[in-house]
């Protein structure tokens, strides 16, 4: 008995890296048939996403208005941010509020794309505020002024906070 | 009563491959870094999406070493194939990590490549081909994948019956504290598998006593306790069995079954009482597991095996009860599949938040039949196909939000196009009159530069004249020429008077000169600042006209094409996603209805054990009374 047994555990081993179905005639063989679809599938609507994602932005955001603001935490875990709040010559364009996936992005070296928009050429006054906690659990939050020059090509701004709590640094990217 | 099953374990190699998303230490491109913000989310159909455009467009760069892309050009190709892995997406990822394979990069990033190409191949079941790529690991490592690399190995020498050679490999793992549990456990099996029994249960001993720091530990070693103690089981070493068994965690994975075959060893041992002990926790989990189940039946068993019928007609009674409901809810559950609710509650995009998205769908009232498709639910070809009805509905999502903007971005257009074709024809024309103006004082200015650049080799005053004293010259020429054809004596009065005049004005030229020329140099600087404002006013309106006109031409054909692609798509996703939800929602019915056979021959054994209990206690009950 245990010598039957012992070879059901290692035909079970043997096949370990394709687990058969547990339904009797459906065979792994039509999943990963179908599986080979669904992987054409998503490559053809990834080609979709970026051709329309090109189309889009020269639609929406020509070079020669388009603006975005990128946020980055230049200390990983020292920020937990809460909110971001950013305004360009008096308006406000974003007022962001972070889920705790997306400051976990954030604090893992992501970068968000938190605004993109249409502005003239020439100076421009950005203005960024954030609330967020500490490490420690203490409230921070910081407000600055910032000028840029929006030429004729695309502007790429990073802000960087810094987990220090008191610091925002602007990046032309 | 005879046990319905000692082997409802699955016992496979441990698998426990992860690999850390890519930390970009020194960020030099935005985008790139959005890509690694998505990814880290999990949103690889976003990260993918934002990197290939990326790599697409700094490829097509003539100078790409100037791109910031360049700095990270390694990572973010290896992070394509790594996204596509994650995503489900195994051909296009093995070929991006070929392509770095085959690429000039570094060792580590090279063997890193080939360890992720290994483990799909692994994953696609290609034994083969996984050790091909693990071959061509040589060189530097990263520390971080170095015992996962030889875990990974081991696993495929034993997927392809190759225990000794798992087994050297496997020792060798000995110090990694991370696999610990892993390692003892699959040490175990590829003893097993190379017949070394002995060895086996020594091993699985052993992992049964490791410290485990995470779940994942804990759960393989309460696997290992349970495979050891259902081995000993079937060899008729009922008391090390139990003793094995009553070392798998209560709160685990695991401990329903281990709380079975607990029951089951006491039970061969013929100790009734302490097999009750076990199956008394189990008959009251919760009633749709296997092993809860078959103890609801077990625990009466052992009770009429101790003569307390009695108590064992009770029990009885309960479990036909249970079984009862539980056969209702099965026929419920199989319902409610086959009118396609199942499926319906997979897509509801708020149930899938969080990580554990598969565990809170028991929990959802409406959808009775995830009860009992937890245990289908953890096979992985079962989730294979669950990823991809759900990955399939939210690319359905994509291409349904996709394609309600085609109509928002051709009316834009028209928009556009109607507002700027009537403007633009009169615009040209005014500015084809300013662009002539222009060219004609472009070309003055340009004059006046190289008379600049002459006078400073060569002076020359009459250059400098005012108009008035040009005009004046001009006078005094044309008076001495009327003097020459007159004939008047060069001593004549006129004559004198003339030669005084001239001389007069070139006096003022040649000793005002310099003064004159530093004006005219300030000057021509300031026109040099008006003639470039000029040139930039100029610059900026030829784009803005361009852009008025690229604002609304050339987009009809490209969203003409995509809209027809996206409706393509959408036909074909539709198609897809009815087979793939058929075959998942069929899968899941036989799964339902063997269970539900299951319960039936439970519950015929319940009624039939049932009134035998009767019987019995009438009849113990009648004996006792003789007496």
């Amino acid at each position: 008995m245990y010598q039957l047994i012992r070879i059901a555990l290692l035909s079970l081993v043997i096949c370990s890296a394709a687990d058969a179905w547990a339904a009797g005639d459906i065979s792994g063989e039509q999943m990963r048939g179908l599986d080979e679809q669904v992987q054409e599938m998503k490559t053809d609507v990834l080609d979709i996403a970026a051709e329309l994602g090109r189309l889009e932005e020269r639609l929406l955001y020509p070079s020669g208005t388009q603006v975005a603001l990128f946020v980055e935490i230049a200390d990983g875990d020292a920020l937990r941010l809460d909110a971001v709040q950013v305004e360009i010559n008096g308006e406000l364009v974003a007022h962001y509020i972070y889920s705790f996936k997306e400051l976990e992005a954030l604090q893992d070296g992501g970068v968000q794309r938190l605004y993109t928009g249409n502005i003239p050429t020439g100076e421009h006054s950005l203005s960024v505020t954030y609330t967020g906690k500490l490490k420690n659990g203490s409230d921070v939050n910081g407000s600055q002024q910032f000028a840029f020059v929006k030429g004729v090509e695309p502007k790429m701004l990073g802000i960087t906070l810094d987990g220090t709590g008191d610091r925002i640094a602007i990046g032309d990217w | 009563m005879k046990r319905a099953s000692l082997l409802p374990i699955v016992l496979t190699a441990a698998v426990a491959l992860t690999a850390a998303p890519v930390r970009c230490e020194e960020l030099r491109d935005l985008w790139f870094g959005e890509a690694l913000y998505h990814a880290k989310m999990g949103h690889y159909f976003d990260a993918l999406e934002r990197l290939d455009t990326e790599l697409g467009q700094h490829y097509d760069l003539d100078e790409p070493e100037l791109d910031p892309l360049h700095y990270h050009i390694d990572r973010a190709e290896f992070s394509v194939g790594d996204f596509e892995l994650r995503y489900r997406m195994h051909h296009r990822a093995g070929r991006a990590i070929r392509a770095v394979l085959e690429g000039d990069v570094e060792a580590p990033v090279r063997n890193e490549a080939a360890y992720r190409l290994a483990r799909i191949h692994f994953h696609k079941g290609q034994m083969p081909e996984a050790l091909q790529a693990l071959d061509r690991i040589e060189g530097a490592v990263p520390a971080g994948i170095r015992d996962d690399i030889g875990f990974l190995r081991a696993n495929v020498y034993l997927a392809t019956g190759r225990p000794d050679e798992a087994i050297p490999v496997l020792e060798g793992l000995g110090d990694s504290r991370e696999l610990e549990a892993f390692v003892a456990y699959n040490l175990g099996i590829a003893y097993l598998q190379d017949g070394r029994e002995t060895a086996a249960v020594a091993q699985l001993e052993r992992a049964g006593r490791v410290k485990a720091g995470d779940e994942a530990a804990a759960a393989i070693r309460d696997k290992a306790n349970l495979v050891l103690g259902t081995m000993l089981l079937e060899a008729g070493r009922n008391e090390e069995a139990a003793t094995y068994l009553d070392r798998v965690s209560l709160d685990g994975p695991f401990s329903n079954q281990a709380l079975l075959s607990s029951g089951w060893a006491s039970t061969r041992a013929e100790n009734y009482e302490r097999a009750v002990v076990p199956w008394s926790i189990l008959a009251g989990r919760e009633t749709t597991d296997k092993a809860a189940q078959e103890a609801m039946l077990a625990l009466p068993y052992a009770y009429g095996q101790l003569s307390v019928h009695g108590r064992a007609a009770e029990y009885y009674g309960r479990a036909l009860d249970t079984y009862g409901a539980e056969l209702g809810k099965l026929d419920a559950s199989i319902l409610s599949i086959r009118e396609g609710r199942f499926l319906e509650a997979l897509v509801r995009e708020e149930i899938r938040k969080d990580e554990d998205w598969v565990i809170r769908l028991r929990s959802l009232p409406e959808s009775p039949e995830t009860y009992y498709l937890m245990e289908l639910m953890a096979s992985h070809d079962f989730q294979t196909g669950l990823q991809n009805y759900l990955d399939l509905a939210d690319l359905r999502r994509k291409l349904e939000g996709w394609q309600s903007s085609f109509e928002a971005y051709g009316e834009m257009v028209d928009i556009r196009r109607a507002h700027y074709e009537p403007l633009l024809p009169g615009i040209d024309t005014e500015f084809r009159k300013l662009d002539s103006r222009m060219r004609l004082r472009l070309e003055q200015h340009e004059m006046l530069n190289k008379r600049l650049q002459s006078m400073l080799t060569a002076p020359r005053p009459e250059f400098l004249a005012t108009r008035e004293e040009q005009r004046m010259l001009a006078t005094l020429e044309a008076v001495e020429e009327k003097l020459d054809e007159q004939g008047v004596a060069a001593d004549d009065e006129s004559r004198i008077r003339l030669r005084r005049l001239e001389g007069r004005l070139l006096w003022a030229l040649r000793t005002e000169y310099h003064d004159r020329l530093d004006a005219f140099h300030r000057h021509l600087q300031e026109l040099d600042g008006a003639m470039t404002a000029l040139e930039v006013r100029y610059r900026q309106f030829v784009r803005v006209r361009q852009a008025a006109s690229h604002s609304y031409e050339g987009y009809d054909t490209p969203l003409g094409r995509l809209h027809a692609r996206v409706g393509e798509s959408i036909a074909r996703l539709d198609r897809l996603m009815a087979r793939q939800g058929r075959l998942l929602e069929v899968v899941a019915i036989d799964e339902l209805v063997a269970r539900r056979d299951r319960l039936e021959r439970f519950r015929d054994d319940a009624r039939y054990a049932l009134a035998d209990s009767y019987d019995r206690a009438t009849q113990l009950q009648a004996r006792s009374e003789a007496e």
